[in-house]
């Protein structure tokens, strides 16, 4: 564990209190991300490489802006070109930077069976502990944002970690530390809040009335938030989904059915028992023998 | 028993390849279980250090599990005529009662399997079928990229609850066989004496004496 100066809020697969809870006075941190200031320069991505020592392998042209095309275990940060033509006709290119959200209530660290593989620290960041992740994808199913991505080198999940170390010692994550127009700014989240609705107002009055905050409550809000032109359709943003939550399967695998099914195989378990306790085991008897054998002499064989 | 009994002539009641089957049916059984279950509930975290740590628990349990219904669908295949639900079935599971009572002298009887055991074979091969399938979608290191994402959530519900039935039969399986002295060594040794046979299985007992103990 590389940040025990840290709070722990949740910790993966367990079922005991994490240390939050004698006192959460921890402020929450939020990475706030305007999409209507991004130029798309991928300094975030470069800044996010060089900080992480994250060397992905070069992919080839397809034709696109977005370069890996898709966030992998060497790419935690990737920026999502889309191109858009509004009601009048005319081009609008968003540009959203993809990664890890953060969130409050995260499906990642639900679905995760390997214990403190995943912690949420009180400040609000998830973080993967790699030494605890076991491989087994579970992240993946649970994430409803398509995050963690499994190396095929070491079999452990990566993502961005907001730069919880960066963090710990009072430093902004890296992509914010680099971006040069200011679209990424990181402070508490009722920073990060205010400092939105600022600048939607902004935008409102410049014409975009759909302007908005994209912090959804399905997921309890998420520690990156993004200022869309287009928060009443945030899906134009490269499928950014429009009302995430957790799967209610990964809730009922995760949640009710676990204490339910230990409890009826321990039943079960039980049960056995208690019937042999009271007939006992059924012994093969001389009277049956006996009988068997006159049996058998009935039949004449 | 001894005394009247001292070389009791015995039944073949599972042949050796039978046998061979069954134990290594126990033993992937036992791999995939204790692989499988600490990525179920945390209180069972434990047994993923049976087995050499839970890393290579999750990265060895698909192939245990593959290997176990491999196995399994050997076993099961010529298992399957005898495991046909009758109609002398249904009135045994109508009086469970005296089934879990002791009192086999009052239910209809028995060919080579009891309705409590054609149960669990279909639910076994039940199970083992929605295992193998819901845990390709879920293997995430070779086959989960190709299916949808909604689709492999779905399988890791069926595919816990599959095990978990898997689980339960197995229990039910082993406490019948502590239960009715004779199965375990009919198990290892094949063979049962004509007494078991004739209280527990008594249609199957008549059919394998008329036929010389050919079936």
């Amino acid at each position: 564990m590389p940040l025990q100066s840290l709070d722990i809020r949740r910790r993966s697969a367990t079922t005991t209190q994490p240390p939050a809870v004698r006192v959460d006075a921890t402020v929450e941190l939020a990475k706030l991300i305007d999409t209507s200031k991004c130029i798309g320069c991928k300094a975030c991505q470069t800044a996010c490489m060089e900080w992480n020592d994250l060397r992905d392998t070069v992919g080839t042209n397809v034709g696109v802006y977005d370069n890996p095309r898709d966030l992998t275990d060497q790419s935690w940060t990737v920026m999502k070109f889309s191109e858009y033509e509004n009601p009048k006709g005319d081009l609008e290119w968003l540009i959203r930077k993809d990664g890890c959200m953060h969130c409050a209530e995260p499906g990642c660290l639900k679905a995760c069976p390997s214990p403190g593989a995943i912690v949420q620290y009180a400040n609000g960041i998830v973080d993967f502990n790699e030494e605890n992740c076991i491989g087994c994808g579970y992240c993946v199913s649970g994430c409803p944002f398509d995050v963690p991505r499994i190396s095929k080198k070491d079999n452990k999940a990566y993502k961005c970690t907001l730069c919880s170390d960066r963090v710990a010692v009072g430093l902004e994550p890296a992509c914010v530390k680099t971006c040069p127009t200011g679209a990424i700014i990181f402070g508490t989240k009722d920073q990060m809040t205010h400092a939105a609705a600022e600048r939607i107002e902004d935008l409102k009055s410049r014409g975009f009335d759909q302007a908005g905050l994209y912090d959804p409550a399905g997921v309890g809000g998420t520690h990156v938030m993004y200022v869309l032109h287009h928060a009443d359709n945030p899906t134009l943003y490269s499928g950014l989904p429009a009302t995430p939550k957790v799967s209610p399967f990964v809730r009922l695998w995760k949640g009710a059915a676990k204490p339910l099914a230990i409890g009826a195989l321990a039943l079960v378990a039980v049960a056995g028992f208690m019937n042999y306790v009271r007939g006992g085991a059924i012994e093969t008897t001389d009277e049956d023998e006996e009988a068997a054998v006159r049996e058998k002499e009935k039949l004449d064989v | 028993m001894s005394e009247h009994f001292p070389h009791p002539e015995m039944l073949q009641r599972h042949a050796y390849r039978e046998r061979v089957l069954h134990w290594t049916i126990v033993l992937t059984f036992l791999f995939a279980a204790m692989s499988g279950l600490p990525l179920f509930h945390p209180a069972l975290f434990f047994l993923s250090n049976l087995v050499g740590g839970a890393p290579w628990g999750a990265l060895l349990h698909p192939f245990a599990g593959l290997a176990m219904a491999a196995v399994f669908a050997v076993f099961a295949v010529p298992l399957w005529r005898d495991n046909q639900i009758e109609p002398r079935d249904r009135q045994w599971l109508r009086q469970i009662k005296d089934v879990l009572g002791n009192h086999e002298e009052r239910l209809p009887e028995v060919g080579k399997y009891n309705a409590g055991q054609k149960l669990l074979y279909l639910l076994m091969v039940l199970c083992m079928a929605t295992l193998v399938l819901t845990g390709f979608l879920i293997w995430r290191r070779y086959f989960s990229g190709y299916f949808p994402i909604d689709a492999v959530r779905v399988a890791l519900v069926a595919h816990a609850l599959a095990a978990f039935a898997l689980v339960a039969g197995v229990i039910v399986h082993i406490a019948a066989a502590a239960w009715v002295r004779g199965s375990l060594g009919a198990m290892m040794r094949g063979k049962v004496t004509l007494g078991w046979a004739y209280k527990h299985h008594r249609a199957w007992f008549r059919e394998m004496l008329r036929s010389g103990g050919e079936r």
